[in-house]
């Protein structure tokens, strides 16, 4: 097999895999719904706290949408991710206390849905515009930018478990009671939430693969492997990693914000700089650059989490780093990698 | 008193000249303007690091169109001078021109390479992961901006102009290979011709044919000769039977500034010359050359 042909059939999956998801994704989410709405006694009923435990993981898929973005893809190793993701769970966990009483004046504002809904978008994309102006205006890159994302989540944990943010301390935000007028606690809403997460899903996923394949997605490809000549040829490089890293940022606020009401509750833990890296796992996991294995590599990480945490709670830190060591060492495609390297051999011997 | 007084007032008047506009109003990207002479013009310019003076007082003038090589033993000085110009280093003193009106000390890396100076470095520096199709495509004169970078689609003309580097630099049947399965003689060739996409007026060619195979390297010196005219066009080489076979005018330099200018005959009898390479690895090569 010629090396051109190979490189046709790679393009050729990478088209396949797009329609491939986004059909995945639909017909799971519409299974999920029509099995919940079964009658209670059935036995393929699925319980409202299944479609809520369902829900969060779409919000992580969101967030490892957002991670493969700049790392794939621009090869901006962040591993302060959850800071912006906690941003964005951080205003709507302030819109949901604003609805009884706002823990601070200020924070009465938050109560209109419109206002939350900006600061959801815009406190992640600010934070990441003025962060990332800095960091690379200063050219600083590779290991060094990710140890000061580090450093931001961690600051920011700090920040927020003070009472004087009042942000609820080291508590946080919870007692939420209604959104946009409506229960939360109802089993409606649950379901109107974990189709709201699946739609933003799709939605950044398609919006992602339309970046990745226009010019500007292939400048950053260049960017990632070669930057010297992407500047020589007159691309600002720090242009480019500005409008992706916002873009990221944002996604991940997204994430946040759908992810608050689902859970309930939103504190500094989440600003955790473990929780970033535990991300770069599930992207890692799955696959880089090809944001369908962010998706899958979320998914899979987190129902192993929830079914290890629940079994044998201590041995969950050890198998993740133990998947991390192997991924690494024998799988750097990760899971999708694996997947297009099988399929690769499967044409061969046919 | 009076002759300060003079000069203020020539600056004055210079300022406010009625035939052309204010300089901070000019648009700043003007045409390069060689009307007055060179297209590259360096003068007196130093640079040292940590007390290493790299750049020693060199001045080298690049006339509009003109093909010039620059050979001298390492350390002499020839990268960080291609830093120079291309804005990647800052020089201690000095002034650096391209074309009269541009003053390159004053801009950044894009906005030299968007003035229309392109650079090729030592080492074949492509986008490997990216098609050879791609990789001209990402090269192309455009506009840079990240929304209109984002929304920019492959028009007519600009298929055209790919196709035809690809005949320039023969790599037509190559067009959806991933770049990074070229050969090396591929992969330098790939990289002057994302340079030519650009449509440049200066050609930075650092090394071209280092680790080239004969064949290769006689069609490397095929497509310099050939650029040379439509564009100025700078190599630095080691090879010297690779300048004698393109070089009209060659520059020597040691130690940071310009030793020897001239055809390659009249530089490689130059007892200076001869003086330098003698007991360094490469005074068998230049005396090959002679």
């Amino acid at each position: 097999m010629s090396l051109a042909t190979m490189f046709k059939r790679n393009s050729l999956l990478d088209e396949r895999s797009t329609w491939i998801t986004s059909v995945v994704l639909i017909v799971g989410m519409l299974a999920v719904v029509v099995l919940h709405a079964l009658p209670p006694d059935h036995a393929w009923h699925l319980n409202g706290s299944v479609v809520s435990l369902l829900g969060k993981y779409l919000t992580y898929m969101l967030l490892a949408l957002a991670v493969d973005l700049i790392w794939g893809y621009l090869g901006i190793l962040s591993l302060g991710h959850g800071a912006f993701f906690a941003l964005g769970g951080y205003a709507m966990g302030l819109y949901l206390t604003a609805q009884q009483a706002p823990l601070a004046p200020w924070q009465a504002v938050m109560a209109h849905f419109p206002v939350a809904a900006l600061a959801v978008i815009l406190a992640p994309g600010l934070l990441a515009l003025v962060f990332g102006w800095l960091a690379f205006r200063s050219r600083v890159t590779g290991v060094y930018f990710s140890i000061i994302t580090q450093a931001l989540t961690f600051a920011l944990m700090l920040a927020f478990n003070r009472n004087e943010m009042a942000m609820g301390g080291s508590t946080g935000l919870t007692r939420f009671d209604e959104l946009l007028g409506f229960a939360l606690a109802g089993e409606g809403m649950t379901v109107a939430l974990f189709v709201a997460s699946g739609v933003a899903v799709l939605l950044a996923f398609w919006g992602c693969k339309a970046v990745t394949r226009s010019r500007l997605g292939r400048v950053c490809m260049a960017t990632r492997d070669a930057e010297a000549r992407v500047r020589f040829i007159g691309y600002r490089v720090e242009h480019v990693k500005l409008a992706v890293f916002v873009l990221s940022a944002m996604i991940a606020g997204i994430a946040g914000a759908l992810y608050v009401p689902q859970v309930g509750i939103i504190n500094p833990s989440t600003f955790a700089p473990l929780f970033s890296i535990e991300v770069v796992v599930w992207v890692a996991l799955g696959g880089r650059a090809t944001l369908y294995g962010a998706l899958l590599g979320a998914l899979v990480v987190n129902y192993l989490k929830t079914l290890l945490t629940g079994v044998m709670p201590d041995a969950w830190l050890f198998l993740l780093g133990g998947l991390f060591v192997v991924v690494t060492m024998f799988l750097p495609q990760g899971v999708a990698g694996l997947m297009a390297h099988l399929r690769r051999r499967r044409e061969v011997t046919a | 008193m009076s002759m300060m007084d003079s000069q203020r007032m020539q600056r004055l008047r210079e300022f406010a000249r009625p035939d052309r506009v204010f300089d901070f109003m000019a648009p700043a990207e003007s045409p390069v303007d060689v009307r007055h002479g060179p297209i590259l013009y360096l003068e007196d310019v130093s640079v040292s690091f940590d007390g290493f003076k790299a750049i020693d007082n060199l001045n080298l003038t690049i006339d509009d169109g003109e093909l010039r090589c620059i050979i001298g033993p390492n350390g002499a000085g020839k990268t960080t001078m291609m830093d120079i110009i291309t804005g990647k280093t800052r020089p201690d003193r000095g002034q650096a021109w391209f074309g009269s009106r541009h003053n390159l000390l004053q801009m950044d890396e894009p906005q030299i390479a968007n003035l229309g100076i392109g650079r090729k470095f030592q080492k074949p520096t492509v986008f490997e992961a990216l098609s050879v199709n791609a990789n001209l495509e990402l090269a192309m004169a455009g506009d840079r901006r990240v929304w209109k970078t984002l929304l920019a689609r492959l028009d007519h003309e600009g298929r055209e102009r790919i196709d035809e580097v690809m005949e320039i630099i023969g790599l037509s049947g190559e067009r959806d290979r991933l770049a990074g399965v070229l050969s090396h003689g591929q992969k330098q060739w790939l990289e002057i011709g994302m340079l030519l996409m650009q449509r440049p007026r200066l050609l930075l060619v650092d090394e071209p044919v280092a680790g080239m195979t004969e064949p290769e390297m006689h069609r490397t010196a095929e497509l310099m000769t050939r650029l040379a005219g439509q564009q100025s066009v700078v190599v630095v080489e080691h090879d010297m039977g690779f300048v004698r076979s393109i070089a009209r005018t060659v520059t020597v330099l040691h130690q940071g500034s310009v030793l020897a200018e001239g055809s390659m005959d009249e530089v490689a009898n130059d007892p200076r010359v001869i003086d330098v390479y003698l007991g360094g690895d490469e005074s068998s090569d230049v005396r090959e050359g002679t």
